[in-house]
């Protein structure tokens, strides 16, 4: 479920990575402010035991087996936020030192496993996970994140033009359907677990900001949803959606006009205004990125 | 150990890996866009690239085929794709999809194996990626190694006790038994956070992370950037027209 | 003669009601190794994280003349090195220099004050050449002496070790021992191995259920808590 890179478009690669910049930020600012600055080391470890987590086994039968992938553990036991920096950490990582997942497309990773899948694996556990159904929730929160990062990926891989016929399509959704399972089974193991050895290891459901992210996950979903209906309908991909639009045509007047007053515009080639667009996403995120800090920054210091 | 190998890689002394973390992040990203964003007359720019990035492993000093191996390791992910994209009648497709993975995971591993990970993550934060982030990744690197140790005793002690694997469907105790490991695994890991976090505080920890190395970005570094960018945008210049 | 560390009367109790401390009174004078001794459970670990304010109990603890409170924390802990049992958590930074040159950094010195006094370290334990190491690998062995380094970087007057020889083949432990046996500092060592204790320590404290039961020359103690590994020799003649 890791994207490479290489895979995704550019308009869709470099929207994700301007979008994924600021909610990592404002997460990780989230979370710092929940625990003290002291528990930089327990996110740290978490990280490192959701890495080792996943060279421990659960026998599904058949002679299979499956693995945890942790986002929604992760949201119990830490907090919606922690959880969110904890996975951005394993996922760059992961990209950097072990290239499993690419650099470009490390906003489209983060946004469907850190945020999104995450927010959806919290949102059962903040609304039934005190309650009778405490362990359904659970096992659902485990179930959705899972579905909600593989859809999203998918739907992002459909977007970018990445062809898939009809029955693979088919195939893909039923193995994620299966993960699914396993990662809410597996979820729920562990949980039952953990409140044997100390049940302070689990947080209580909190019903404030937390559950209002779990909505915009459970919006997400739809959109993932729906964005896979709309690509698998037009197999073409985003191209012809833009162009549908009109957005493709506006978005090249648009990237043209800056490069030719720089004399780039007499290059005319297609290549220069793609790189022009990627560069453009990069300093996007740069500058946001600066920018929210230095925003907060002002309004800590007054 | 994969990363343990790559933490030996970037801890060489080559010209490559004197050069400021930044100034590499940068090459790198412009790398990475000029491949990711190339169409027109792929094959021949996708050659010329890997000959830019074995110029530069072997400018590193670095074992040239256990790194081009290393890379391989999102082969097998973008093999299906490839497949499907062929199977679709789209040789083209498949043929970007391999080139264009492979590449730039080996741009990425030349990166992390001439540059020191804390080195690198220093570099982000001086770029404006957010500091507590960055910390939680390199406690994470740094455990990455004790934590894994014990999940392996873990996972040979589970099948010490519940043999083979291959027995009935849907166990329910093997399945619970491995839920249990797990939950030890979590309870050791805080364990640790909470061993790790007295030290640190026993040791005068004030909440800042201050560290001995201070690199600064120098002229080198200045004119590395400009020359990658010359090489990398100029070669797919050149390509392009020419073809 | 002025104690280096003085408690009276030290109770602690944790969060779900457990007694840890029960009344500890004890001192420490310069030049002297003591070893607490006792079972596991018995309150030494908890004791010794008092003397630098890692936990804060009831009763007083006075380090080198100054109460341990949280205004004279960051001097408490210049002055207590605390070197913890699983070097693994105290060990956290890339390298080997990095992480013994922590606590001179926390405590302001410039950078290159800081690096000087982290390679003088690493001299004394003899670890020099493992300067730009990542501590994950380097022995156990090794990994304590650079822990120890750590703590010695900070210049500290007291040295607390928390079963120091754990986790090290013998080889590893008497090395440790001769090591410990030449640095100049006052020492706590908190250890189940009365080998190490009769080596180092001129005294010793034995705990029992949160408090001192009794204290004494090293082999006094232990012959009265019965606190000796009985010899496991197979009796002369026997044959199986």
């Amino acid at each position: 479920m890791h994207i490479p890179d290489g895979f995704l478009a550019t308009p869709v690669w470099a929207t994700l990575d301007v979008t994924a910049a600021p909610v990592v930020g404002y997460l990780a600012r989230r979370a710092q402010r929940g625990l003290e600055q002291s528990k930089v080391p327990l996110l740290g470890v978490m990280g490192a035991f959701v890495f080792a987590a996943q060279m421990i086994n659960f026998p599904v039968g058949m002679g299979t087996s499956g693995h945890l992938v942790g986002a929604a553990l992760l949201a119990y036991t830490l907090g919606p936020a922690a959880a969110g920096v904890v996975l951005t950490a394993i996922l760059a990582v992961q990209a950097l030192v072990f290239q499993d997942g690419g650099i470009l497309a490390l906003g489209a990773n983060v946004i469907n496993m850190a945020i999104v899948g995450m927010l959806a694996g919290y949102l059962p556990y903040s609304l039934w996970g005190a309650g009778r159904w405490r362990r359904q929730a659970i096992f659902l929160g485990g179930f959705l994140s899972l579905l909600t990062s593989a859809v999203l990926a998918l739907s992002e891989l459909l977007l970018s033009g990445v062809a898939m016929p009809a029955a693979v399509l088919r195939i893909s959704l039923g193995l994620f359907v299966i993960s699914a399972v396993l990662e809410g089974a597996i979820t729920l193991a562990i949980i039952q677990a953990l409140a044997s050895i100390n049940p302070d290891f689990l947080r209580q459901p909190r019903s404030d900001g937390a559950r209002t992210l779990g909505w915009i996950g459970v919006a997400a979903i739809f959109l993932a949803v729906a964005g896979v209906a709309i690509a698998s309908a037009y197999p073409d991909g985003i191209q012809k959606l833009a162009d549908a639009t009109g957005i493709s045509s506006q978005a090249k007047t648009l990237l043209r006009t800056p490069l030719a007053d720089y004399q780039l515009g007499t290059m005319h080639s297609v290549w220069v205004r793609k790189a022009g667009a990627g560069l453009a996403g990069l300093s996007l995120i740069y500058g946001a990125l600066l920018l929210g800090g230095k925003l907060l920054a002002r309004k800590r210091g007054a | 150990m994969h990363h343990v190998v790559l933490d030996r890689w970037s801890r060489g002394g080559s010209a490559l890996h004197r050069r400021d973390a930044r100034a590499k992040t940068i090459a790198v990203l412009v790398f990475l866009i000029a491949l990711g964003t190339a169409q027109r007359a792929f094959l021949p720019l996708s050659l010329f690239y890997l000959g830019i990035l074995a110029a530069a492993i072997l400018a590193a000093g670095l074992p040239i085929v256990a790194a081009l191996k290393r890379a391989a390791v999102v082969l097998p992910f973008t093999a299906v794709f490839a497949a499907i994209s062929l199977a679709a009648g789209e040789p083209m497709r498949a043929a970007a999809l391999v080139g264009k993975s492979y590449l730039s995971a080996l741009a990425v591993l030349v990166l992390v194996s001439t540059t020191p990970l804390p080195e690198l993550l220093g570099g982000l934060e001086r770029m404006g990626v957010p500091r507590y982030l960055l910390m939680v990744a390199q406690f994470l690197y740094r455990y990455l190694f004790v934590i894994s140790e014990e999940a392996q005793h873990m996972r040979a002690a589970l099948q010490a006790k519940s043999g083979t694997l291959k027995r009935t469907l849907w166990d329910r105790a093997k399945f619970g038994a491995a839920g249990r490991a797990l939950g030890v695994l979590f309870a050791r890991s805080y364990a640790h956070a909470e061993g790790i976090h007295q030290a640190m505080l026993a040791r005068g920890f004030q909440g800042h992370f201050l560290t001995l190395s201070g690199r600064a970005f120098g002229r080198a570094d200045a004119f590395f950037v400009a020359a990658a960018l010359v090489i990398v945008v100029g070669a797919r210049a050149a390509v392009e027209a020419w073809i | 003669m002025q104690p280096l560390v003085e408690v009276r009367d030290l109770r602690y109790q944790y969060d779900d009601g457990t007694v840890a401390l029960d009344g500890v009174d004890f001192q420490l004078f310069p030049g002297e190794t003591v070893a607490v001794l006792g079972a596991n459970g018995s309150g030494k670990t908890t004791f010794v994280l008092h003397l630098n304010g890692l936990i804060m109990g009831k009763g007083s603890v006075t380090v080198c003349g100054m109460p341990v409170e949280p205004a004279t924390l960051t001097h408490v802990r210049q002055k207590v090195g605390l070197v913890f049992q699983d070097s693994d958590n105290q060990l956290f930074m890339p390298t080997v220099l990095e992480d013994v040159a922590f606590g001179p950094l926390n405590l302001g010195l410039a950078r290159d004050q800081a690096e000087t006094r982290a390679r003088d370290a690493l001299a004394a334990v003899g670890m020099a050449h493992a300067s730009s190491k990542a501590p994950y690998h380097l022995s156990a062995g090794e990994k304590k002496r650079v822990a120890i380094a750590g703590i010695l970087a900070m210049n500290p007057e007291i040295l607390v070790l928390d079963e120091p020889t754990t986790f090290l083949d013998p080889p590893g432990q008497n090395a440790l021992v001769a090591l410990l046996d030449e640095l100049p500092q006052a020492k706590i060592l908190v250890t189940h191995d009365v080998d190490c204790a009769r080596a180092l320590a001129s005294r010793a404290v034995f705990f029992q259920k949160g408090k001192i039961a009794g204290e004494g020359p090293v082999q006094e103690v232990v012959a009265r808590f019965n606190w000796d590994r009985i010899s496991l020799q197979r009796p002369a003649g026997s044959r199986l």
